[in-house]
């Protein structure tokens, strides 16, 4: 990565007071996103996804206690007035979650909450405001963009919904989105045109990207980067190619190989991971994954392994016995 | 023909004709199900794929009875379900159960596991508790759960994986013989998702299964099933042994759900050529052909006439005019 980082997100620390105790979302993350250039971060559910992108975006719960900076194009977001803050939201910093209808207001049609987004970023006019509405609705995909505006959420398809809601994201044009599991709710047909119409918007506005997923398949030929999470922590970051080809941490192998493929023959037994993650009002005292780390040795239940340089300053890992061996793919 | 009494083992367990299943509502209606037909024979799985609301659920649900369908039949080992009423139906649910997709949602949460995976006794007239009880704990030590420290828990206390395997714990205390699994693990993360999947092979093999596996997801389809038929809106396009429909699928639409499966490989990128395009209303079903609104290689034929599925390899059969193949 050449560019220094439009986002840069700095030993970030999200934690939630819980009945059961202190719940640490997030555990000093540290991320990095360029112009143009698209993040995915994933992992199972639980595991913090949800918070890392609520605590950039500062939409977290009231509660929440947020640590960290969260430099975006060369401010922290954790010092900007609360002001200056929804201004760029919605301008510069845009979101689309797993459920349209959390960005969507069920009671305003199509048309009103487009122009009511584009009117209050933009110093635009009635007509032109409509007539951006409907290039937006088209761009993504939504066939008779005209008719479309008089319409209601709820008279549409999930997978429309979703198009919709991308479509006000991209509305004023800005130059961060993240996109929080933005097809986990969707058939694989719409999930892949999601993901093409998402690709093709970035590349022609150089927007820079951050695409959580839990499914490995969806960052294998979608992003630059990816940040596997477990726990609340980034457990192994790289660049795509050197992930998939030598991916380091037990984990993100464990994660691949559970995935069931088309190239397998029916019957085979998948290689399961035991067990589930731990209760994160209960932080282990060594790795977090050591429970159910086929690799686990003595170490790894009393010491916490810290982020290590693997061959290049861009791939990372924390694991105190990491795979040497090339996984390729899984095969 | 006399009709079949005995078990006869080359007769598929299962064999659903012609079924058509439509729900009213209002003054029109939902062709959930439009004339599907197939066959299971003992101890395989067929796979069930499509896009959500294609009728896959009430096509499973109707198989079972638990929604009537409008005509067609549903011959079970012989015995058409879609004509029995009463004892004799009750008789005959003991030998097929369902598992759902949501599992949390499908577990009564104010009663206790032990109570809930011994429900089906109960209701069967398993009247001796010591009985029950033992029956509880061996059918919650096969799917992997510690009986002493789970009988007594509320669901709540249990993850949505756990839920799962205590769902299956439940369809197999009757020992039955078919099952349908309603997308099974779609709710499920990756690393429990095959364990599930895990599981419920170990289980068939144990147990002597028979299953009809639902799910929208090719590659989970894939792992546990013999064959595999694919549907859309309420018709089948395309059924085949899993290896062969996967390596040649015959149908555009199958190809079409093919190619939509993202690859775990930064080498295969996105062919970015899925037609944008979702199932119309199976309130008024295209005519001919229901794919042809999307489908590339329409014409004027598949506007006027339905297309029948036909074989066009070795156990692969297509409802398609211009089939790829
Ligand atoms: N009780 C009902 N009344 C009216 N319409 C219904 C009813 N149940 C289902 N439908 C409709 O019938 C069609 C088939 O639904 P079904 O639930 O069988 O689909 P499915 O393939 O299981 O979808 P999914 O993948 O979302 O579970 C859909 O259009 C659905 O909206
Ligand atoms: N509003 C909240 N209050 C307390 N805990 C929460 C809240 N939202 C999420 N959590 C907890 O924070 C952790 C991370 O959640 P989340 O970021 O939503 O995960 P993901 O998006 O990866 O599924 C989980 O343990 C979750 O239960
Ligand atoms: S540190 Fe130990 S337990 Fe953790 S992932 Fe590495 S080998 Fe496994
Ligand atoms: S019958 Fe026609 S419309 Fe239908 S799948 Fe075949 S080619 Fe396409
Ligand atoms: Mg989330
Ligand atoms: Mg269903």
């Amino acid at each position: 990565m050449t560019d220094n980082g439009l986002l840069s997100v700095e030993d970030v620390q999200v934690d939630l007071p819980t009945p059961r105790g202190n719940l640490r979302a997030v555990d000093r993350v540290n991320l990095r996103v360029g112009a143009g250039q698209t993040l995915g971060v994933v992992g199972e559910s639980g595991c913090g996804k949800t918070m890392l992108s609520r605590a950039i975006l500062q939409l977290l719960p009231k509660k929440a206690k947020l640590s960290g900076r969260v430099m975006f194009d060369g401010q922290d977001l954790l010092q900007l007035a609360p002001e200056k803050l929804r201004k760029l939201r919605g301008r510069s910093l845009a979101v689309v979650f797993q459920d349209p209808m959390t960005s969507l207001n069920p009671v305003l049609t199509i048309g009103t909450q487009l122009i009511e987004t584009l009117q209050e970023h933009l110093e635009l006019d009635d007509a032109s405001a409509t007539r951006r509405s409907v290039e937006l609705l088209a761009a993504v995909g939504i066939p008779a963009p005209e008719q479309r505006l008089a319409q209601y959420p709820h008279q549409l398809s999930g997978g429309m919904r979703q198009r919709v809601a991308i479509a006000i994201a991209l509305s004023c044009e800005p130059r961060l989105l993240i996109a929080d599991e933005p097809t986990t709710a969707l058939d694989v047909t719409i999930q892949a045109q999601i993901l093409d119409l998402l690709a093709r918007e970035q590349r022609r506005r150089h927007m820079a990207m951050i695409l959580i997923t839990h499914d490995l398949g969806v960052v294998a030929g979608r992003t630059d980067d990816v940040a596997v999470m477990y726990a609340g922590r980034v457990v192994e970051r790289a660049p795509t190619p050197a992930l998939f080809k030598k991916m380091r941490m037990p984990y993100t192998e464990a994660l691949l190989a559970a995935l069931p493929r088309l190239d397998t023959a029916p019957h085979t037994p998948l290689p399961a991971i035991s067990g589930r993650p731990p209760d994160p009002t209960r932080p282990l005292q060594g790795c977090s994954f050591s429970p159910r780390c086929r690799y686990a040795a003595a170490g790894c239940h009393t010491e916490k392994p810290a982020l290590t340089q693997a061959e290049s300053p861009e791939h990372v890992y924390a694991c105190f016995h990491p795979i040497g061996i090339h996984a390729e793919a899984g095969a | 023909m006399l009709q079949a009494v005995q078990a006869n083992p080359n007769e598929p367990l299962l064999a659903v004709d012609d079924l058509v299943v439509e729900y009213p509502v209002g003054a029109k209606i939902v062709h959930a199900v439009s004339g599907v037909s197939l066959q299971i024979a003992r101890g395989e799985t067929l796979g069930l794929v499509g896009e959500s609301g294609c009728g896959k659920s009430t096509l499973g649900r109707a198989v079972l009875q638990l929604r009537r369908p409008t005509s067609g039949r549903v011959l079970f080992d012989g015995h058409d379900l879609t004509t029995m009423q009463g004892d004799a139906l009750r008789q005959m649910r003991r030998r097929v159960q369902l598992i759902f997709q949501d599992p949390i949602a499908s577990l009564n949460p104010r009663r206790k596991i032990g109570d809930i995976v011994a429900e089906p006794l109960v209701i069967a007239g398993v009247k001796d508790a010591a009985e029950r009880e033992k029956l509880v704990h061996e059918v919650m030590s096969a799917v992997g759960l510690d009986p002493s420290l789970v009988v007594g828990r509320l669901p709540h206390e249990f993850s949505g994986g756990q839920c799962q395997r205590i769902c299956i714990a439940r369809a197999l205390i009757l020992n039955p013989e078919f099952i349908v699994c309603d997308e099974p693990v779609s709710a499920l993360d990756v690393s429990i998702r095959a364990q599930i999947l895990n599981l419920l092979e170990e289980m068939k093999g144990r147990f002597g299964l028979t299953l009809l596996f639902i799910a929208h997801d090719l590659a989970v389809v894939k792992a546990v099933s013999d064959r595999v038929a694919v549907m859309y809106l309420g018709r089948l396009c395309e059924v085949g042994p899993s290896e062969q429909l996967f390596a040649r699928p015959a149908h555009p639409y199958t190809a079409l759900l093919i190619e939509a499966i993202p690859v775990p490989d930064p080498d295969v990128r996105p062919t970015e050529t899925i037609p944008v395009g979702e199932p119309p209303s199976p309130i008024a079903p295209p005519s001919g052909c229901r794919f042809r609104t999307r489908c590339p290689r329409a014409d004027q034929r598949c506007s006027d006439e339905i297309p029948e599925l036909r074989a066009v390899a070795p156990g692969q059969l297509v409802a398609c005019h211009h089939p790829l193949i």
